[in-house]
């Protein structure tokens, strides 16, 4: 494919989930203002206005009516898509798990941050996390181009897995800081979405459907076995629709991402925006002649939970670094990490991190410093913060 | 049961023997020329009509949650709009008919309290379509719990009379003027007694363009506890009694259709004189506690109440010095771009 310069563009992460958007066209979008989400929904009113879209907004009056509506818009048939962050998804909680139990291919585009109480409107993994279990899948995104990138997957994902999907982006980390990407042309997008043509649909009215019925004690259990099933089945999908990706954009995306992994024998594990830096701190390392390597989490749920372990089955110590608390436990992607490895034989010493909760800043030399540690062997199950304070 | 009335809602459901809301169903849906597509939020009507692999709705239907009916059926109207803007034979094995009605159906705790939200939300931004509030005065799917819609000295589950207590303190919420604060061009309260007047006022609202209301009384036979044969009756001597008047506001103006003769008449003559209030709560169970010398004064002021909200209503009515058309906006001016 030819790359010309009007493709190639310097957006937020914000700005790139937008230009998406308008790629994808959804028939609806039902959304509510929440910082740091607002600029994507912003800037695709501004598209409508202009006349570039023609997509039917709902501007509903909670994140609540808006996943409300979106489960509506979907089960009639429409694309639709959605945007949020932190409390709004927190209030859309109870409506995830009816869009995922109904198996509506919702795409929400999340620009992720720390949850009440105290306030606080900067980027962590709370909010994300917090709806880990709601049957939604969910990507990470790095920096503006995969969220661009991510925002067209995850749509065509949605649609042929039939289950909700969740592009996350670090809130301000990316959804607010400006990179250069690259961006596809309208048709190519349109064309690698094809038309979403549901088998069943509330506006089909010769064939009349009931959606969201009551089921007991003789039929719940095999639909939530049969729902997981399909989140299971979703991995390779994403795979599948990766290879396809690529073939236009010539970017390949993957599970996750190995950097510089292959004979690494201190790793990081983490997702989001810190790979960036992370990569960095590997880089100046890896000059130094220490094995050191990353690996970021793209696919989080469902969990590769084989290829990941089998990608870090050669490390001798790791740290799975987090920007979420699971409160009297360990973080979420510490517990599906060290279980991974449980059902195998190797053995990596694993720390926990927890890092950057509310946008504290994480910098180059907290991550040394955490390959430092690692390389002494200074590991322990105690729940390491880095970027901490002293507690006075 | 004959198959023009079965031919939205089938008889094999299992709502309680002496219920209303399926004959309110058939009554209202019976009234639209167009194909109807229904959104409903959690209670006694949806777990009775959807116990799968049943379902006695032989329309499209969908069940998202208790408080977001209004919200999800903006959604599906939204849907509607913007699939026949595109060429959607591709998308269905047979083409979206350009006309459909919309309509959401909740009982009483569902829309006057926890999804008041997602209402006055949809209300406003206009969408085309009915809401029907069904109104039982409680939570009864889940036992009888007090909602902002239970009357003053309801005994409930939740408002309990005993020894300190007659029940509920609180009057009952007044949604249809809440509903009239949005400007929508037509609401109603109705009954599940006065079938003719429903039927009426559903094909009103049928031909309203953006948002109906219709508020339809239901009395629950097994919360209320009188007998199933009693439903009918009780839903008229609710109207009779001036505890559910019959009346509708159409563009603001308040029209009453079952007019009465009361106190604040001044010897005005009219067809009908105003029941006490006892005539309704007697033979009621939750009402049961009322009828003794210490909770007299309790019926005393349920009849103050409700001859007070009466005279209330009867101003609205004789007023109607509201604008007899409500302001329009153009609904054309934000689209035309993208219709082009």
């Amino acid at each position: 494919m030819k790359i010309n310069n009007k493709n190639r563009i310097a957006l937020t992460g914000g700005a790139a989930a937008a230009e998406a958007l308008k790629q994808i066209e959804p028939d609806v979008m039902a959304v509510y203002p929440i910082t740091p989400q607002t600029p994507i929904i912003e800037t695709y009113a501004k598209f409508k206005a202009d006349g570039e879209v023609e997509t039917e907004i709902i501007e509903a009056e909670s994140e609540h009516s808006a996943i409300s509506a979106c489960v509506g818009s979907c089960a009639a048939g429409a694309r639709t898509a959605t945007a949020t962050s932190s409390q709004g998804l927190a209030l859309m909680n109870e409506i995830l798990y009816v869009a995922s139990g109904m198996r509506l291919p919702i795409l929400m585009v999340v620009a992720a941050r720390a949850l009440s109480a105290p306030i606080n409107i900067h980027g962590d993994h709370s909010d994300v996390m917090g709806a880990r279990d709601a049957g939604w899948i969910q990507i990470f995104s790095e920096n503006p181009q995969e969220v661009y990138d991510n925002t067209i997957i995850g749509m065509k994902l949605a649609e042929k897995a039939g289950l909700p999907v969740m592009v996350i982006m670090d809130g301000f980390n990316t959804s607010h800081s400006v990179e250069n990407l690259e961006i596809l042309e309208k048709e190519q997008v349109q064309k690698f979405l094809g038309e979403f043509n549901p088998e069943k649909s509330l506006l089909n009215v010769d064939d009349p459907v009931t959606f969201g019925p009551l089921s007991l004690q003789n039929s719940y259990f095999e639909f939530k076995v049969d729902q997981d099933a399909a989140m299971r089945a979703a991995a390779e999908i994403y795979a599948d629709i990766n290879a396809e990706f690529a073939e236009i954009s010539r970017r390949m995306h993957s599970y996750f991402e190995a950097y510089n992994l292959a004979d690494a024998e201190q790793v990081i594990v983490l997702a989001g925006s810190t790979a960036g830096t992370a990569k960095d701190v590997v880089d100046k390392l890896r000059e130094k002649g220490k094995k050191v390597g990353l690996l970021k989490i793209n696919l989080f749920r469902p969990f590769p939970r084989e290829e990941i372990i089998s990608a870090l089955k050669n490390a001798k110590n790791i740290a799975v670094m987090e920007r979420a608390i699971s409160s009297g436990t360990y973080s979420p992607i510490y517990q599906d990490i060290v279980s991974g490895f449980y059902q195998t034989d190797a053995r990596p010493k694993i720390q926990p991190y927890i890092y950057s909760l509310g946008g504290r800043d994480i910098f180059a030399k907290d991550i040394e410093s955490v390959f430092e540690d690692l390389e002494k062997g200074d590991i322990s199950k105690e729940i390491k913060y880095s970027g901490l304070n002293k507690i006075i | 049961m004959n198959k023009e009335q079965a031919k939205n809602f089938a008889p094999g459901h299992s709502a309680c023997a002496g219920c209303g809301f399926p004959t309110i169903i058939r009554t209202i849906l019976g009234e639209s020329k167009d194909p109807v597509v229904i959104s409903n939020a959690t209670g006694c009507m949806e777990v009775t009509s959807t116990l799968y692999p049943y379902t006695a709705w032989k329309v499209p239907y969908i069940h998202n949650a208790f408080e977001n009916a209004a919200a999800t059926i903006s959604g599906v109207e939204r849907a509607h709009k913007a699939l026949l803007k595109k060429n959607v034979e591709t998308r269905h094995a047979s083409s979206v008919p350009k006309k459909i009605k919309f309509v959401a159906f909740g009982g009483d705790g569902g829309t006057y309290d926890i999804g008041l939200q997602s209402l006055s939300g949809a209300l406003e931004r206009g969408h085309n379509f009915l809401y029907v509030v069904y109104d039982n005065g409680g939570y009864m799917n889940t036992g009888n719990q007090r909602s902002s819609a239970t009357p003053y000295g309801a005994n409930t589950e939740t408002t309990p009379a005993g020894k300190e207590s007659f029940g509920k303190i609180e009057m009952r919420k007044n949604l249809m003027e809440i509903v009239n604060a949005h400007r929508i061009k037509y609401a109603a309260q109705a009954s599940v007694g006065n079938l003719p007047d429903l039927k009426r006022k559903a094909r009103k609202a049928f031909e309203t363009e953006g948002p109906s209301f219709l508020s339809v009384m239901q009395p629950c036979t097994n919360n209320w506890k009188f007998p199933t044969s009693m439903f009918v009756q009780y839903a008229k001597l609710a109207t009779e009694t001036n505890f559910w008047p019959l009346y509708e506001i159409e563009n603001g103006n308040y029209t009453i259709n079952y007019p009465v003769k009361s106190a604040a008449d001044h010897g005005a003559s009219l067809p009908r004189e105003r029941k006490p209030i006892e005539e309704f709560l007697k033979g009621q169970g939750r009402f049961k506690h009322l009828f003794t010398p210490e909770n007299k004064h309790v019926i005393e002021e349920m009849q103050r109440i409700v001859d007070s909200e009466w005279e209330r209503l009867q101003k609205l009515a004789n007023q109607n010095t509201i604008p007899t058309k409500l302001p329009e906006i153009n609904q054309t001016v934000g689209v035309s771009a993208q219709t082009e």
